[in-house]
């Protein structure tokens, strides 16, 4: 469903991605990992059109994406601090992304259902607290059933049980095709529902692979503790 | 871009920035147009204080705006729209509240105290001039990502139009007060939107008179209805310039 060909970006003298190439396939939830600053979410805003790379290609559905805008209308995208503006109340932002994206004719509100946004419908975005405003995004990305979920360490900020809602919510859509990658660096949770895992070190993918045959190159029964064998491993 | 432009403008007009700014203007201009004599003279004296203050508030408000705003501009870049409507949205958005709170501060007391010519085109004036800094608060937000740096280069820019531009000026026209500078000081004129203006306004008043030649070239070519349209045509030009090439410095640049 997504292609990266050769991928490359750079911030200035820093190269953030080295030739990335890896395709994601629809109905799988892929989890990206790596330590802070390997590129994960310079990855993330190349797909959704934020960061504009400086070669290669990336191709949804075949058709390559660059420049421009209308693909984003398959995309849901949650990110990993969001900011809205102060004096907007959550009934606001969510007319004005309901506004924007008019011709999406199914709308899912099950998120704001589960996390009782309703009740908080006037409160204004500023005077949020930030695992609340976390709800916000998770909502809207989840709102206008994309064909793609994006989402930036989606439950760093929530309590358990809204994080617990939200994992319920992302097997729910793996199981209606959709393609969810995830950013995130809690290895119990990406266990819980990913399918695959990709790995970005200084830029490079280090492996990709599906957790089982991850877990059984390392010969260890945990995901955690095979993941750290392979990094160190390879050292 | 109108739904986008709406939630800008809802945003801004809660703000309690604007709402000060439009109470300061209102204050300002009823006191003015109430200290006594002709309502020219008011307008003559609201001219110099709007000149100066609104330059300065619309491009510092514009700054902290647009860098306060980012988070809510990436939000909307990941949704199926173009950079340049959703640049343009909020420029519009800050760029017309802005506008509106000069509108109801100086043209309401103006329309009541000293509807005339002059009171009309310090009104257009104080639009233009909003407009034009707002632009170029833009081209300082996307020309650095930080906004301790993107609020100095746009307080740089007030010092510069409002303060230093003039000096070069008077300069100018001291060094070389032996040759006719007529044409080169309404060229120079052209070069900066403030002054430019200032000249629109003064120039429908009767101290115009006592500008002495130069004032009098001015008067023979900005007196004339083509010479106003070429003036607001130029302010008109300060808007684009600036604008249009921050837009397209946004669309070309990373998140």
């Amino acid at each position: 469903m997504i292609t990266i060909e050769n991928l490359r970006k750079s911030y200035g003298k820093l190269q953030v991605l080295k030739d990335i190439n890896v395709s994601f396939e629809a109905g799988k939830v892929i989890s990206v990992i790596g330590p802070n600053g390997s590129g994960k979410t310079t990855m993330s805003k190349c797909i959704l059109g934020m960061a504009l790379p400086d070669s290669g290609d990336i191709k949804i559905n075949g058709e390559s994406i660059l420049k421009k805008h209308a693909y984003r209308s398959q995309i849901g995208y949650m990110p990993q601090i969001g900011k809205y503006p102060e004096n907007m109340k959550i009934r606001q932002v969510i007319e004005m992304i309901r506004d924007i994206r008019k011709d999406v004719t199914t709308v899912d509100e099950e998120l704001i259902g589960l996390y009782r946004l309703q009740e908080m419908y006037d409160k204004r975005m500023g005077s949020l607290s930030g695992g609340t405003k976390q709800k916000v995004s998770a909502a809207l990305a989840f709102m206008f059933d994309p064909k793609i979920l994006i989402l930036d360490e989606p439950t760093a900020g929530l309590d358990p049980i809204s994080a617990e809602i939200l994992k319920c919510k992302i097997l729910k859509e793996k199981k209606r095709g959709k393609l969810i990658l995830i950013t995130s660096h809690i290895m119990s949770e990406i266990e819980e529902v990913a399918d695959e895992v990709m790995c970005l070190v200084d830029g490079n993918v280090k492996f990709h692979d599906t957790i089982t045959d991850i877990k059984a190159q390392a010969n260890e029964a945990r995901l955690s503790k095979a993941i750290a064998k392979i990094m160190n491993g390879e050292d | 871009m109108g739904k986008i432009i709406k939630y800008v403008f809802y945003d801004i007009i809660r703000n309690k920035i604007v709402l000060a700014y439009t109470l300061f203007l209102l204050l300002l201009s009823i006191g003015l147009f109430n200290l006594g004599g002709s309502p020219d003279k008011a307008v003559l004296s609201l001219l110099n204080l709007v000149l100066l203050t609104v330059p300065l508030i619309s491009i510092v408000f514009a700054t902290t705006h647009f860098y306060n705003s980012y988070e809510f501009i990436e939000l909307l870049v990941a949704q199926p729209i173009t950079r340049k409507k959703i640049f343009m949205s909020e420029y519009l958005g800050v760029a017309g509240s802005l506008s509106g709170a000069f509108i109801v501060g100086v043209g309401a007391p103006v329309l009541l105290f000293g509807a005339s010519l002059t009171g009309i085109y310090l009104l257009l004036t104080g639009v233009f001039i909003t407009f034009i800094f707002v632009a170029l608060a833009f081209l300082a937000s996307v020309i650095t990502r930080d906004k301790a740096k993107g609020i100095g280069i746009a307080l740089l820019l007030w010092f510069y139009f409002a303060l230093i531009y003039d000096g070069i000026v008077l300069f100018i026209l001291y060094a070389f007060a032996d040759y006719p500078l007529e044409n080169a000081t309404l060229a120079m004129t052209a070069l900066n939107p403030v002054d430019l203006g200032r000249i629109i306004v003064l120039l429908n008043l009767d101290v115009s008179a006592l500008m002495g030649y130069t004032g009098a070239l001015y008067k023979s070519i900005l007196g004339s209805l083509w010479g106003i349209s070429l003036a607001f045509g130029l302010l008109l030009l300060w808007i684009l310039v600036p604008i249009l090439s921050s837009r397209s410095i946004f669309s070309k640049r990373d998140l």
